[in-house]
This record gives C-alpha cells, structure tokens and sequence, in this order.
C-alpha cells in the first residue's frame, strides 16, 4: 500500500547498463588507453610545436586538434563499447559497406594533399581517411564469414572472406597504400590462423614467403640495395632514420629532459610517424618501456580474455582487432628502431591525427566490447551434463 | 542427388517402430554434434591465442630489446662522412725512366655554400663576384637567396682565393678538400699523360679518374689503394722529351707547319724515350674535345699515334728490305729505272729522272720511286700484304695510351699490282709515324720487331723476327749512304753516324685526289748507325722553306734539318759518346828508326 501511494522506485529485472558495463570491461585496458592519450598529448605538446611554427599557426594549434578529436575518439569507444557484439556485429557490416564504397570511390572524389596517393576525402575541416574505417569493419564481417562458415550447413566463410580481402587489398594497392593492406592482410591471416587453418598451408606460405625474398634478394638490384641499406650497421645521419636513432642514443635511461629534445626540430614526422623518438629523447628508456607496456597490455589481456570465449565470432573479431592494433604499435616502433623497413605508420592513441584517432577509437571500443565478461556457461559441468 | 541419411540410425528406426517422431532425435544428435565441433574448435583456438601472444610478448620484447641498446649505447660523435660509400681520392704518382714526377696531388679546395647558413648573402655575394671575375653578383645573389640548400661555387680554387674567401667571414661559404691532378712539368710529355678529372664528387671528397692517356689506360692502377706508394715508372725521359720538343716547336714554326709528331724509341726494346705531338696542351687544363672542325687538328690529338697519314718514300726501305730477304736483289744489283713505268693506264714517275737504271742502294739513296715498284712488282701483293703485316703496318699499334687502338691504319680497298706499287713508295697506305717507329726498329736492329711501351718494366710480348740479321746490315749501310750522300744530307750530326729515309707524301685532298702544295715531310731513321740504340722519327704537317728562291717543301728541307738538330740535342742527354773519326794524318809522319 504504502509503496502504491508513494510512488516507490520500480526494481528492474536485468542490470543497469552502467554498471554492468562497468563490472564487465576490461577495466585494466581502458585505463592503459586512457593513460596511452595522455602521453600523447603530453608529447604533442613538444613534438609538434615546430611544425606549428613552420606552418604559422599558434604553437598549440595540433595539441588542441588532438584534444578534440581525441575527445571524440575516446567518446566513439565508450560508446561503441556500451553495445552488444550483436549490435557492433550489424553495425559493423552496415560500416563496411559504407566503408567499401567510400573507398572505391577514391579515385574519383578523393584528394591526395600533394602526397602522390589518394587516400583522403577532404571535409574542409578535416580529412578522412576511409581505409582507416574500413579496416575493423572488414574485420568483423571476416570473424562474422568465418564464424558462419564452421557452422554445420554454413557457408564457404573462409573463401567468401577471402575474396573480400583480395578485392581490398587491390584497392588500397591502387591508392596507393601498401601500409594499411598489409594490416589488413594480416589481421585475416591471423583470423584464419585462429579459426583453424591447417598448419601445413602455413608452413607452405612461410616457405614460400622465405623463398620469395630470397629470389628477390638476388634477383633484383634495386631489392636488394634496399634491404643492404637496411641491414648495413651505418645509418646516414642526415635521414629520418638517423636523426631517430641518434634522439634515442641521446635520451638514455631518462631522457635529456621535458622539452629539451632536438629531435622534433629535425624530423619532419616527428609528431606522427617517430613520435617515439621525441619520447625516447625527451624522457628516455623509462618513458618508452611504459608505452611498450601499455600496448602490451591492452594486446595481451584482450587476447587472453578472448582465449575464454565460446562464441566463434567474437573471438574470432576480436582476436583481428588486437593484432591489428599490436602489430601497428609495433611497427611504428620498430621502424624506429630500425628494426623494420621504413614504412609510415602512426603509433595509435599517441600519434597526432585527426580521422584515425576516431578510427582506433572505435576499434579498441569494439575490442573492449567483445572482451567484457559475460557467462561462459561453466565449461566443466556443462560439459559433465551433456555427456550423460 | 545424395541424401544425407538420419543419425543415429539405430535410435531412429527404434523411435519409428515405436511411433515416435524421429526429427527430434534428429534435432538433438544436431545439437549434440554442434557442441562438439564447438568445444573442439574452441580448444584449438585456445592454443593458438596463446602462440599469438607469445609471439606478440616477443614482438614487444624485441622492441623493447632494442630500444634498450639503442638507448644504452654512447651517442656516436658525428661523423666527417655520413655516406657508407667512401670515395677513393687517392691516386699514385707517375714519375719518368729517372724517376722524377710527371704527375702527382695536391691537395686544393672546391667551394660550396649553404645559402640558409648564410648571414648576408649580399655580402657574399659582391665578396665572391670580386675575387672570382667569372662570377656573376646577381646570378650569385639570386641562388643564395632562393630555395637551394647546397650549391658549388667552384671546383677548385687556389689557396690564395681561398684565403680571400675566408676573409669575407661568411659562414655559408664551405671548403671541399680536393686531392687535384698536378702536371709539374706543364706541357712536356702531355700527350703520353693525357689528363685527370674529378668523378664521383662529395663534400669532402673526390674520386680523381684518369680522362686520357696513360692516365687513362693505367687509371685501376693508379688508383689501386695497395700501390698508392708505388709510383707509375714511365719509359719517358723528362730532358729528352723536353729537348725534342723544344726543336721540333721550333722547327714548326720556322717551317711554318700547321703540326709537327716526333719519336726516340730505343731500338732493340721499343721503349719509348720521347713522344711529342705538336700543337699540344697543359694537362693540368685539358681542353674539351672539339666540338666542329677537324678533329686531327685538336690539340689533343696525338699526332704521333692517332694520326694516319700517308707517308711517302719513307717507306720505301720495306719492298728493299724483303727483295734483299727475299735473294731477288743485292745492294748492288742493278734496278731498271726508265720512267715513266706503266701498270696498266697507271704509270710510276719519278721525282726527276735518274738514268736508265740504278743499283739497289741508290734506289733508296736517291729516292726512285720506279725503282721499289720494279721491285714489287717481282714480289707480288701477296708476300708484300704479309710482310707488312709482320711489321705491325696493318693493325693499331698496341700501346699503354687509350687513345692507340684509334690509330687504325687505312689500307686499300683492294690490294693489287697497281697498289702495291703505290705503296712501295709510300702512297695508299696510311700509317701513324709510331707505326714507322716500329718499322725502322725492326729493320736495324737485326731484323726483330719490337712491342712499343711507354711503362718502364712493362710486360711486352718478345721480339719476333722479320728479316734476317744480314738484311737489316744491308739496310743499316744504305740508310746511312742516304744521309752521307743522298736525300738526307742535312741531318748530318758529327759523331752520331745518323741513318734513315726522307719522306714526302703530297696530302690527299678530302674530296679526293692530292693537293699540289701541301705534303707530309717525314724523316725515319736510327743513330748511331754502326749499332742503332735509338729510332727517331719526325714528321712534320704542311711545312714550307722559304729561305730559297722558290718555296721548298721537300722532307730534305724540312724534316730533315729538324731531325739532325734533335739528334745534336738529345745525343748527349741520352748518354751517347760521340765517334770523332781521327783526323786525317797529313802534318805529322811516323817515323821509324
């Protein structure tokens, strides 16, 4: 009665959606995106003054850029990862279609900013770069074929999935943008490794990827100067690569101190795509094993927590959606240490850029999505019932 | 179509016999063989998760690694050179048979600039403008003030302009150390040397690559980082080649020639002592080859080996030398020189006509064209083609100079009675004067031919004989008769005992035919004859006496004269003890007790 006349508050049967989300994220992963942010912007705020003053803009004009969109991309993946793998599942397939055509449509309406590839769709405010978009989007609809396709009576996933990521990679070749298709072709082959290729096929790629460099290697001039530069204990001083080195060298243990570094002055990328060497400069080996350990992070639990899941899909995307964002963190650091060929590619979360913050952003809340916690149906028992 | 039979059988057919509905067993196997699948494939993505985080923790691990070294390593001082590829500047010095320098380095400087490291380029500018008067003020203002980073100002400046550089107190302006070819010597011997420009180029450095000569052809050699300290020994002799030079300059000017080619060749070994080629060039400043014109009459062109010419009676000796081989001829032999001599509609004449015959000596002291064509004439083309052949007339002349295989001699299209007369008396085959070199050596010194070389120690191929050593006896007296009493009396140097052949080929006119008034005077010949040591050939380009009543080209006049005053010159230099005879004894009488 006395609930009736006073209005008591209704119970409701399931959870809060904030709390539960709360309960079930992959709380230690947010945190480490959070803190990735913050270190950079925290070198944004040295590495990219010089190219503000070269372009004549206030000092802080990108710092501000990359609190906004940085904003925005962090906003994008709480938000994405509010959503059920279902919903980012549609959601996603819906993307990728968009995604695709705003690709293939590049070539026709896209600019290249004096670049030589066409890459971008100019928004007047800012550019978009539409592979970026397309990359988890293909991821989910790959996990999705694949996923599908161990079903009994399922479709050809794997084919399907695989024609798919021949046509994209040729598109992105066009552009051209050799980067983001090999991301792309190896967050499928980790898909495909995951969801149980045959190990013979893969010895079978491995050796033919060993003999094909080899060929090369002695086969083509050109080839092999590349990978004789690469290889050669000199680096010339006076290249991105050497100044990278050289900011690392000088950094030490614990750096030569906040805004002290020389670095950025030099390096044209060095707000991008050696983002690290102004880190390493500027606070040392300290600062850099942090944001190592942070990437790692993220990577590992997200694949660790994906170990435990029973649904195909969401292992399945989600285990594309970590290497991804691993093997790009690792690449861009790589390349600065000149453990890989140089190849352009921004360091995630730390990286200044505008459209590929919101990208990532999305990428790392559908990861965050796919490894909350949910019921696994308690393995052991369940399994104890059926047999019986 | 196949169909895909109900599972499990055995419980279907019971549940049928039994009235139940058999999709639902159906249902649950379904089910039942889905988990299956599921936990089966679930187990195996397990493991393979965690390689894939093995392989990122290794990943991760290796950059962490290496950043970890990177960061642990001491920073390196900037390096004078950041390219890996180093530039081989050094070369080794070329010295003559005495061992003083021909050629060596020094180091000069090239000038750069770094326009953005310039603190005022207008400065700079008029600064530079005043030192280097080829420069232009506005042309320099202009490039320090637009986008370039780097730019040369000049390839090599001495240290004086240098210092004055220094005193504009510019930092953008930069020095290159330059290790720059030196000819001391200047113009002696140029054409043996050719000349050294830079290659591969850098800031601090440049490769010095050999151009032509025999810095060209030695160029691996002299740059070859073991034997940097081991000098090129050169077969060369400075004062020699000097001496040679100076008279045969001399001579082309006062026989107003329009170029002039000696060589002293040791007889017996083929080396070299003394190579000129006139006009000629400072090799420390080699002039771009020609772009229009003759190129025979750039002065580098090396006359005494590139250029073929027609050479005239100088070649009569040959179709002499084989008949005498041969046992058609002795020097006495009377040869019948009624002119004119007819081959077909061609006839042979002669210069004036010397009677109705002549012994074989004669035929070469006087010069009897009529003569050797009679004697040709009974060898045949054939044997005369191959006797050539064996004298090295009819190919390039190997030599240690890039420029020698061009010295392709021009032989007649076809080689029948007709030409071989001509050529016995030196017409329709051209020859360079290095080719006669060779020729003469061959003829006495005993009958080998010798490979020429300009490289002390040279490897060469040894001497082939061509003749026996009575032959080139026989030629030896004649070709000493021919300057005692014919052609060639004013190359008579007392003690020396001169021998040789005069020349004079009418120069063939481009569009065919000869001129009337140009010719090609060419003196062959060894000293000292009683033993020949050395050949010495001299040729001389269009040259004119005018010391006479009429204009005088003939060898005798021209080469001649040149030839004896070299052979007075270099004669002592070259370490030859003159043979004074005694004088004939008339005052005092012997007497006898």
């Amino acid at each position: 009665m006395t609930e009736m006349v006073h209005g008591a508050l209704p119970v409701r049967a399931v959870e809060p959606i904030l709390p539960r989300w709360w309960r079930t994220i992959d709380r230690w992963s947010l945190t480490a995106v959070f803190v990735l942010f913050g270190i950079g912007l925290l070198l944004g705020l040295a590495a990219s003054v010089p190219l503000a003053e070269r372009n004549s803009l206030p000092r802080f004009y990108y710092v501000e850029r990359q609190m906004l969109f940085g904003g925005a991309g962090l906003a994008a993946m709480i938000l994405v990862s509010l959503l059920s793998p279902r919903t980012i599942r549609r959601l996603g397939v819906l993307g990728f279609l968009g995604a695709f055509v705003a690709v293939a449509l590049l070539p026709v309406l896209g600019t290249d900013f004096g670049k030589g590839a066409v890459r971008w769709y100019s928004l007047g405010f800012a550019a978009v770069q539409p592979s970026e978009f397309l990359k988890p989007c293909f991821v989910i609809l790959a996990a999705w074929l694949m996923a599908a396709g161990q079903e009994l009576n399922g479709p050809p996933g794997k084919g399907l999935s695989f024609a798919l990521l021949v046509a994209i990679v040729a598109l992105l070749a066009i552009q051209p943008d050799f980067g983001q298709a090999a991301l792309i072709l190896f967050a499928w082959g980790v898909m495909y490794f995951v969801a149980g290729a045959p190990m013979l096929l893969l010895v079978v790629i491995a050796g033919l990827a060993v003999a094909g460099g080899v060929v090369a290697y002695n086969g083509s001039e050109h080839f092999a100067r590349r990978i004789d530069g690469f290889l050669t204990p000199e680096v010339d001083p006076r290249t991105q690569l050497g100044y990278a080195t050289n900011a690392i060298q000088e950094g030490g243990f614990f750096g030569v101190g906040v805004g002290e570094g020389q670095v950025k002055w030099s390096l044209p990328d060095a707000h991008t795509d050696f983002i690290i060497a102004v880190a390493a400069e500027e606070y040392g080996l300290v600062l850099v094993l942090a944001i190592i350990a942070l990437f790692a992070t993220v990577t590992l639990r997200a694949l660790m927590r994906l170990r435990r899941e029973r649904d195909p899909f969401i292992r399945l995307a989600g285990t594309g959606l970590a290497c991804m964002f691993a093997v790009q963190a690792i690449i861009n650091m790589g390349v600065a240490v000149r453990l890989l060929p140089a190849k352009g590619m921004t360091l995630p979360f730390v990286s200044y850029g505008g459209s590929s913050l919101i990208a990532v952003g999305i990428v790392i809340g559908m990861l965050l999505a796919f490894t909350r916690t949910r019921p696994q149906g308690g393995i052991g028992d369940i399994l104890v019932k059926r047999r019986g | 179509m196949i169909r895909t039979p109900l599972r499990p059988l055995a419980r279907i057919l019971s549940a049928r016999s039994r009235g139940e509905n058999p999709d639902r067993i159906e249902a649950e196997n379904l089910r039942l063989r889905h988990e299956a699948m599921r936990d089966r494939a679930r187990a195996r993505a397990e493991v393979r998760l965690l390689m894939l985080a093995c392989g990122f923790v290794a990943g991760f691990g290796l950059v962490a690694m290496r950043m970890g070294v990177l960061a642990a390593t001491p920073v390196a001082e900037p390096r004078r050179s950041g390219s890996a590829a180093t530039i081989q500047a050094q070369r080794a010095d070329i010295v003559d048979a005495r061992g003083r320098v021909l050629a060596t380095n020094l180091v000069t400087h090239a000038l750069y600039a770094h326009p953005r490291a310039m603190v005022d380029p207008v400065r700079a500018a008029r600064g530079l403008a005043q030192i280097f008067p080829d420069l232009k003020e506005d042309d320099l203002l202009r490039q320090f003030t637009g986008n370039r980073a780097f730019l040369w100002i000049k390839r090599r400046i001495s240290p004086e302009q240098m210092q004055a550089v220094h005193e504009i107190g510019e930092p953008g302006l930069l020095f290159g150390p330059r290790e720059t070819r030196i000819y001391p010597n200047g113009r002696i011997a140029a054409h043996v040397l050719g000349g050294a420009t830079f290659g591969a180029e850098g800031v601090h450095s440049a490769e010095v690559v050999g151009s032509a000569g025999i810095e060209r052809a030695y160029d691996a050699r002299l740059r070859d980082p073991a034997r940097l300290d081991e000098p090129l020994r050169l077969t060369i002799d400075t004062t020699v080649q000097a001496a040679v030079t100076d008279v045969l300059r001399a001579g082309m000017t006062m026989l107003n020639a329009k170029g002039a080619a000696a060589i002293v060749m040791e007889a017996r070994t083929g080396a070299i002592v003394a190579m000129v080629s006139l006009p000629d060039f400072d090799p420390n400043d080699r002039p771009p080859p020609p772009v229009s014109g003759d190129p025979a009459d750039s002065p580098i062109f090396n006359r005494a080996v590139q250029g073929v010419y027609e050479l005239g009676s100088v070649m009569k000796v040959f179709p002499v030398a084989q008949a005498l081989e041969l046992g058609h001829v002795t020097p006495e032999t009377m040869v019948n020189t009624q002119g004119p001599m007819m081959l077909g509609r061609f006839r042979v004449r002669d210069f004036r006509n010397y009677g109705p015959a002549l012994s074989v000596t004669d035929v070469i002291v006087k010069s009897s064209n009529i003569g050797t064509a009679r004697l040709i004439s009974a060898i045949g083309p054939v044997r005369q083609e191959a006797f050539l052949r064996n004298l090295g007339f009819l190919d390039p002349v190997t030599l240690e100079l890039s420029e020698a295989p061009t010295g392709r001699p021009k032989l007649p299209r076809r080689w029948g009675d007709i030409a071989a007369a001509t050529i016995s008396y030196g017409h329709g085959l051209a020859a360079s004067p290095l080719h006669l070199a060779v020729g003469y050596a061959a003829l006495v010194n005993g009958g080998l031919r010798v490979t020429p070389t300009l490289v002390a120690g040279a490897e060469t191929p040894p001497p082939v004989r061509v003749m026996s050593e009575a032959t080139s006896r026989a030629m030896r007296t004649m070709l000493r008769r021919t300057v005692t009493d014919g052609t060639a009396k004013l190359a008579e140097v007392a003690g020396y005992a001169l021998g040789g052949k005069t020349g004079t080929a009418d120069k063939m006119r481009p569009t065919g035919g000869y001129y009337d008034d140009r010719v090609m005077a060419t003196f062959a010949g060894a000293f000292p004859m009683q033993d020949p040591r050395w050949v010495v050939v001299v040729s001389l380009d269009e040259p004119v006496e005018t010391s006479g009543t009429e204009a005088r080209r003939t060898a005798g006049w021209t080469a001649v004269p040149v030839t004896g005053e070299i052979v007075r010159r270099i004669g002592p230099l070259l370490g030859l003890r003159p043979v004074i005879e005694p004088s004939p004894p008339g005052g005092v009488i012997p007497v006898r007790h």
